[in-house]
C-alpha cells in the first residue's frame, strides 16, 4: 500500500532541492507550450481579426467550423498530426514524429481556434462601437483589423492566457505525436500519467503540483491584466 | 464644397425612415439639421457623410457623387463620443496618421489640437477616463486637425453641462471663420438659434422646410415647425 505522505513529502523535496530529471520536463513542457501559443497566436490573432472586419463568402462557416474546433478533443488532434507525419503520411518525408516539433504543431491545431474564436469576437464588441467612427476617419479595412486588435490588447492577452491554460494542461495530442521519450518528448502532462501507472507516485504529485502552480498563476495574471484594464478604462 | 441632394430616401423593409429629400446646401457657415426625436436628422446627416447608402437618390459634393475621396475632405462627431482606448494625443495622432501625415507632424499637430480644444494637460491621459465633455470637446479637436472642409456633429451636446455646451459651440463658429462648412444635427431649439444661419427642418423623414435661420424662426411655413419652435407636441 502506498504511503501518500511519503510520497508528498518525497515530492516537496524533489521540488524544494530542484530536481534535474523534474527541471528538464518542466523546460521541455514550458518550451512546447509557450512556442505553441506564440504560433498560434499570431495564427489566431490575423484568422480572428479578418472575421470580424471582412466580408467574404464563406465566412459564416469559417466562423462555425472555427468554432467547432474549440471543443476539438485533443487525441483527435493528435491523431491527425500523427497521420500527417508518419512515414506513409504526406509530411512523413520531414522526419518529425516523437519530436518536440510534432507536439507543438498539435498544440497549435489545438490552441489556435480558441485564440481565433476569442479574438473574433473581441473585435466584433470593438467594431460595433468603432465602425462609423473610423469609416469617417477613412481608414481601410486592414487599418481596422489592426487598429482592433491593438485597441482589445487587454482583453487578447485573456484569449493567450486561455490558449495557454488549454495547451499546457493537454496530454492526449502531445502524447500520441511526441510518444512520452525519455530526455526527448517527455512533458509534464505524460511524465504523471506514466509515472502513475508505475507507481512514481512522488514524481507525479510533484509535476501535478507544479502543473496547479502554473494553473494559479496564469489565473492570477488574469485577474492582474482585467484589474489593469478597467483601471485605465481600456476594457 | 456646395451640396445637393437630390430624390434622397431611405428605406428599411416597408419604412421609409428618410423620403424623397431635395436640397440645396451652401458651403459655407452653419446648417442646423433640426426636428423632434424620429425626424430622421441622424440618418440624413449619416447619409450626407456617405456612412450609409441611400435606397434612391444621389449626394452631390460639388457636382461629383459621394465617395471615400470625398469623405476623407470631411470629418464627423458622433452623439456619444467614440475613443479608441489609447491616450487624448494618441487618439488625435491616430486620426491623423490614417491621413497620411508623418510621424512628427501627427504629434505637433495633435498637441496643437489639444490646446486649442483646452485639453493640453490631458495629452498623455487615457482618453475614455475623462468627462463626458472632455471626451466630446477630444472628438472635436481631432476632427478639426483633419483640416475637413466640412464637419457634421450629430446631437454634439446632447448630454453636456451648459459650461460643455458653450465650449464646444465656440469651437464651431471659430471653425466657420476659418472657412469651414459646419453642419450639425439638434432637437435643441436654443442651440439652433444660437448658431445656425440656416435650418433644414425634418418631421417623419420629410424636408419640411429650408430656410434661412432668421426666417425660419420669424416666419415658419409650415404647423409641425411652428408647434416644434413654441415647444410644443410635434406628432
Amino acid at each position: 500500500m502506498l504511503d501518500l505522505s511519503q510520497a508528498f513529502h518525497a515530492a516537496l523535496w524533489q521540488i524544494a532541492t530542484l530536481d534535474p530529471q523534474l527541471l528538464e520536463i518542466i523546460g521541455l513542457s514550458l518550451k512546447v507550450t509557450l512556442t505553441a501559443v506564440a504560433l498560434a497566436s499570431l495564427i489566431g490573432f490575423a484568422v480572428g481579426g479578418i472575421l470580424a472586419v471582412y466580408r467574404f463568402p464563406g465566412r459564416g462557416a469559417v466562423a462555425a467550423i472555427l468554432n467547432a474546433l474549440m471543443g476539438l478533443p485533443p487525441v483527435v488532434a493528435g491523431l491527425i498530426v500523427y497521420l500527417l507525419l508518419s512515414n506513409a503520411g504526406p509530411l512523413g518525408v520531414l522526419q518529425l514524429l516523437y519530436t518536440p516539433v510534432a507536439m507543438i504543431i498539435a498544440q497549435v491545431i489545438l490552441v489556435t481556434p480558441i485564440i481565433a474564436a476569442l479574438t473574433r469576437q473581441t473585435c466584433e464588441d470593438l467594431l460595433e462601437e468603432y465602425r462609423d467612427q473610423l469609416r469617417s476617419l477613412g481608414a481601410s479595412s486592414a487599418e481596422i483589423v489592426t487598429t482592433l486588435l491593438w485597441d482589445g490588447r487587454y482583453r487578447l492577452i485573456t484569449a493567450v492566457l486561455a490558449g495557454f491554460g488549454r495547451a499546457i494542461a493537454e496530454v492526449g495530442a502531445v502524447m500520441i505525436v511526441g510518444g512520452n521519450i525519455d530526455h526527448v518528448t517527455r512533458t509534464m502532462t505524460t511524465t504523471i500519467a506514466l509515472e502513475t501507472s508505475k507507481g512514481n507516485i512522488a514524481l507525479a504529485l510533484a509535476l501535478g503540483m507544479i502543473l496547479l502552480a502554473i494553473a494559479l498563476s496564469v489565473n492570477v495574471a488574469l485577474m492582474g491584466v482585467r484589474r489593469l484594464a478597467s483601471r485605465f478604462a481600456y476594457a | 464644397m456646395p451640396l445637393e441632394l437630390r430624390n434622397l430616401s431611405l428605406e428599411t423593409g416597408s419604412r421609409r425612415l428618410v423620403d424623397r429629400v431635395d436640397l440645396k446646401v451652401q458651403d459655407r457657415g452653419i446648417t442646423v439639421i433640426l426636428g423632434p426625436n424620429g425626424a430622421g436628422k441622424s440618418l440624413l446627416l449619416r447619409l450626407m457623410h456617405g456612412l450609409i447608402e441611400p435606397t434612391e437618390g444621389v449626394i452631390l459634393w460639388g457636382n461629383a457623387p459621394m465617395d471615400d475621396k470625398i469623405r476623407r475632405r470631411q470629418a464627423m462627431v458622433f452623439q456619444k463620443p467614440v475613443l479608441l482606448r489609447r491616450t487624448a494625443a494618441a487618439n488625435i495622432a491616430y486620426a491623423l496618421g490614417l491621413r497620411g501625415r508623418s510621424r512628427s507632424e501627427r504629434t505637433t499637430r495633435a498637441l496643437q489640437a489639444l490646446e486649442l480644444a483646452g485639453l493640453q494637460h490631458h495629452a498623455f491621459t487615457p482618453a475614455r477616463v475623462l468627462s463626458g465633455g472632455e471626451q466630446q470637446r477630444l472628438c472635436l479637436a481631432r476632427a478639426l486637425s483633419l483640416d475637413p472642409e466640412v464637419l457634421f456633429l450629430d446631437e454634439p451636446t446632447a448630454s453636456l453641462d451648459p459650461a460643455s455646451t458653450l465650449a464646444i459651440e465656440r469651437v464651431l463658429i471659430d471653425a466657420t471663420h476659418r472657412g469651414i462648412k459646419v453642419i450639425v444635427v439638434t432637437h435643441d431649439v436654443g442651440q439652433a438659434r444660437r448658431l445656425a444661419q440656416d435650418i433644414i427642418f425634418l418631421h417623419h423623414g420629410r424636408l419640411i422646410e429650408h430656410q434661412p435661420a432668421l426666417r425660419f424662426f420669424e416666419r415658419p411655413l409650415s404647423d409641425a415647425a411652428r408647434g416644434f419652435i413654441s415647444g410644443g407636441l410635434v406628432l
